[in-house]
């Protein structure tokens, strides 16, 4: 009996905490195959590379959490890449889409840029809130949206639709430098995402708006007999993801080196994968910071600790793709109802 | 006798009237509850309980009538409006956010903050305080989705206390309850009672109202039919009071007679509990028997048992023959069909029109060669539904979302004949629909049984389960109290039955 209570136990551990137990396996067997894989310089690589991707995650799983969800991030992240990038381009630079610019301080037009993607998705908030379109068609119809006016802004006069480069190192530094600590490094790029992490963990756990936000997506009706603003709740998640995306998009424009009509692609899918992976559902009011930082970070070892032992690529999509669906198959079978 | 003053009432709601499309859901129905006591609201299903309440919520906008809350008129525009002014409902669905915690719910909407953030502390202790009052002995960091059903409704309690409600309504508090739960309720509210908070208690249960109300209200087809002091009054003169009504010519003449026996069930029980235990029955052919039961006494379930909707151990036999249904298409080969209660969730595809919600359930006999559909034979047999069942349609073609609701049951109950059914499972075949279809939809059942079809009927409906039914099995609580000759019983006796095992 005892014994049957305890396998049964241990079946709902594995259960309730999958996903660490997969991000486990695959380190394991990446530092079998390659031993080599432990070190510093791997593990600076791996969070400076999750680092923008965290920022965005951070975004749309305040959306998720809400019952929502978000398509047209990726495309934000570009227009805030074009834009941040075309205002920054160093002086001394030949092709300057602004010849006679003078030069800026960066965070004029990274604050710029966070404020046109929070009007962007401030709208998306507006349709889905006050006219109840459903958020994957009304996101979706901004994503075209947002991708024809960073076109227009990115295709134009002198120089038409070339990559835009040459930036100020001033702003590269920004995202490409980093902390020194005795023998360490640690990139800014992991600083701000840090700091990202930490302002939205205290947003989430701590705020009246963000206890707000799970009541909404746990429970609209609760929420709004409760005297909640369901829909003032709803438009700020938007504008605040929005906020996100702008920040994180001028940072990939710094750490790329340069920006153009298709950067930040196929970002939302991404991003939206590492949240559910990370434990966040689409029946909204559930999820957690932690997850969304676990969600970025498996995907993240996986592409790089796969590339790492010469997995590939093309089969690293199939491991990938199969972990969303094994991830989030294994999730909801906590929440079925058994008849 | 003497006159009563204002100040004896802590509510009143006077003359309030409410009009739907074609009926008339309450009719000048006065409700006045004393301070500091228990008021009972009585009143069989669709006696106009609900939407009175509604009412005083300001959900339904009152054609007549006026609410004074301690001598002054009100008029609550919202739930919370009501709830800002100490008038609360414990509702029986309960509308809580599961993935939160216990105090996230109790102070959802106005969290207590400390600078920027919200002050957990003052959280942690305000519940606790308010739950040391009330004896409840839970914490509030629990999430809700952790909880028993009846802890949630003590939480709800706590949540109507925390904002100094003068009034809570509770709508069937003790419906998913064990005794020892209802002691533990009763205790609240006694000691809620003694505050001075009065509590308008919604129920069926006859024992409970004795024991914990001083008085009541009984209702009836919408109407006020009396108020009394629960000790001046026997519970035989309440359901007298609830149920006295006329039968005459509500039901179409019983023409069926039943015969053999067709299906046997045997020690039902289902697997994932709560729900039913150890059901057993036998049903005849051109019979029709009768589920009757409380909320909460998982009438639904037997027939989804049988279906194998649900999960159930236990034996089933049609024609002597033991079945062995692992999913509803091998009920439906066997003979069996089952019409959902939930009309527009699980029964009708709206946007398809009369053919489509004909056909689908029987589309595996229209298969020709290379699988293309026999169109022409799925034209016939809708025409076949359509005039049978005598469905009013301006042609075949039209989406169901715009007949009736008593026409789209015809249809769905038309689609199920068409797979030739010994045995059909209805589940409450007549709720949502007028009176004049009503009638056709019971005069549709006598006739299949008298054509040798054996039908189980779920009702919550006494009077339609005395007209036409042949048999009445009776639930509680998920077990069987007993099954009575519709002949020889009456309302009484079934009230009895269905919580016998409360």
């Amino acid at each position: 009996m005892s014994e049957k209570l305890n396998s049964k136990r241990i079946g709902q551990f594995m259960m309730n905490n999958a996903i660490i137990i997969v991000l486990f396996v695959l380190m394991v067997v990446i530092v079998v195959l390659e031993p080599t894989f432990i070190s510093v310089r791997n593990f600076t690589n791996i969070l400076a590379q999750a680092s923008t991707r965290t920022i965005f995650a951070l975004g749309v799983g305040t959306i998720i959490v809400a019952k929502g969800t978000d398509l047209s991030l990726g495309r934000q992240v570009g227009l805030a890449a074009v834009i941040s990038a075309s205002l920054l381009q160093a002086p001394e630079y030949a092709y300057r889409m602004y010849p006679n610019l003078a030069q800026l301080n960066p965070l004029i037009p990274i604050l710029l840029v966070m404020l046109a993607t929070a009007f962007f998705s401030g709208i998306n908030g507006i349709i889905v809130a006050k006219f109840k379109v459903d958020p994957f068609i009304a996101t979706l119809g901004m994503m075209v949206v947002v991708y024809g006016v960073t076109s227009i802004y990115y295709d134009r006069p002198p120089y038409g639709a070339q990559p835009i480069g040459g930036l100020d190192p001033a702003f590269a530094k920004i995202a490409q430098g980093s902390l020194k600590l005795g023998t360490f490094q640690i990139p800014f790029l992991v600083i701000y995402a840090i700091i990202a992490v930490v302002f939205m963990w205290f947003l989430w756990n701590k705020t009246r708006f963000g206890k707000n936000i799970f009541a909404v997506g746990g429970n609209p009706e609760a929420a709004a007999v409760s005297g909640v603003n369901v829909a003032k709740v709803l438009i700020m998640v938007y504008v605040l993801a929005g906020l996100f995306y702008g920040l994180g998009g001028a940072l990939e424009a710094a750490r790329i080196g340069s920006a153009t009509n298709n950067t930040g692609n196929g970002y939302e899918l991404d991003a939206i994968a590492a949240c559910i992976v990370g434990g966040l559902s689409f029946t909204g009011g559930i999820g957690s910071i932690a997850g969304i930082v676990t969600g970025v970070l498996i995907f993240q070892v996986i592409a790089y600790g796969l590339s790492f032992i010469g997995v590939n690529p093309y089969l690293q999509f199939i491991i990938k793709g199969l972990i969303i669906i094994v991830a989030v198959a294994i999730d909801t079978r906590k929440y079925i109802k058994r008849k | 006798m003497q006159e009563e003053t204002t100040k004896d009432y802590l509510l009143e709601m006077i003359g309030v009237s409410k009009e739907f499309p074609g009926v008339k859901a309450l009719d000048g129905v006065t409700l006045r509850v004393r301070n500091g006591s228990v008021h009972a609201l009585m009143g069989e299903n669709g006696a106009g309980k609900s939407t009175l309440m509604k009412c005083l919520f300001g959900i339904y906008h009152m054609d007549e009538g006026q609410i004074r809350l301690e001598g002054n008129d009100v008029k609550f525009t919202s739930s919370k409006h009501a709830l800002d002014n100490g008038v609360s409902m414990v509702h029986q669905e309960l509308n809580q956010v599961k993935s939160t915690r216990i105090m996230d719910n109790i102070w959802l909407g106005r969290f207590p903050t400390k600078r920027l953030f919200v002050d957990e502390e003052k959280m942690f202790k305000d519940t606790k305080a308010i739950f040391d009052d009330l004896d409840i002995k839970l914490d509030p960091r629990t999430k809700i989705k952790d909880l028993q059903v009846s802890e949630c409704q003590m939480v709800e309690i706590a949540k109507a206390v925390s904002y100094n409600s003068k009034i809570i309504v509770m709508d069937e508090p003790t419906s998913s309850l064990t005794e020892k739960e209802v002691g533990h309720l009763f205790r609240i509210i006694n000691a809620l009672k003694n505050k001075g908070v009065s509590v308008i208690y919604i129920s069926h249960k006859m024992e409970e109202i004795a024991q914990i109300c001083d008085e009541v209200t009984i209702m009836r087809d919408g109407k006020w039919i009396a108020t009394k002091f629960v000790r001046d009054i026997s519970t035989d003169d309440i359901i007298k009071l609830m149920v006295g009504r006329d039968l005459t010519n509500r039901f179409p003449p019983k023409t069926n007679f039943p015969a053999d026996v067709i299906m046997t069930v045997e020690n039902l029980t289902a697997v994932n509990q709560p729900s039913i235990i150890d059901v057993s029955f036998d049903l005849r052919k051109g019979e029709i028997l009768g589920i009757a039961g409380l909320v909460g006494a998982k009438r639904t379930d037997v027939i989804e048992s049988i279906f194998a909707e649900r999960h159930a151990t236990g034996a089933i036999h049609i024609h002597g023959k033991k079945m062995h249904f692992r999913h509803p298409k091998d009920a439906i080969k066997n003979g069996v069909a089952l019409v959902t209660e939930e009309r527009r969730a699980t029964g009708i595809f709206p946007n398809q029109d009369i053919s489509f919600n004909s056909s689908i359930a029987n589309i595996d006999r229209y298969v020709k060669r290379l699988s293309i559909l026999d169109l022409k034979k799925i034209a016939k047999d809708t025409d076949w539904v359509v005039s049978s069942m005598s469905v009013k349609t301006p042609s075949k073609k039209t989406r169901i979302m715009s007949l009736s609701g008593g026409n789209q049951q015809k249809v769905i109950i038309g689609r199920w004949l068409l797979t030739e059914p010994e045995v059909l499972l209805l589940d409450e075949p007549t709720r949502g629909i007028d009176v004049g279809a009503k009638y056709d939809i019971y005069q549709l059942m006598i006739d299949l049984a008298a054509k040798g079809k054996g039908i189980i009927m779920v009702s919550s409906e006494m009077p339609e389960l005395l007209g036409i039914t042949d048999r009445i099995l009776v639930m509680s609580n998920g077990r069987m109290a007993g099954i009575v000759n519709t002949k020889e019983t009456t309302q009484e006796e079934i009230l009895r039955l269905s919580s016998k095992y409360l």
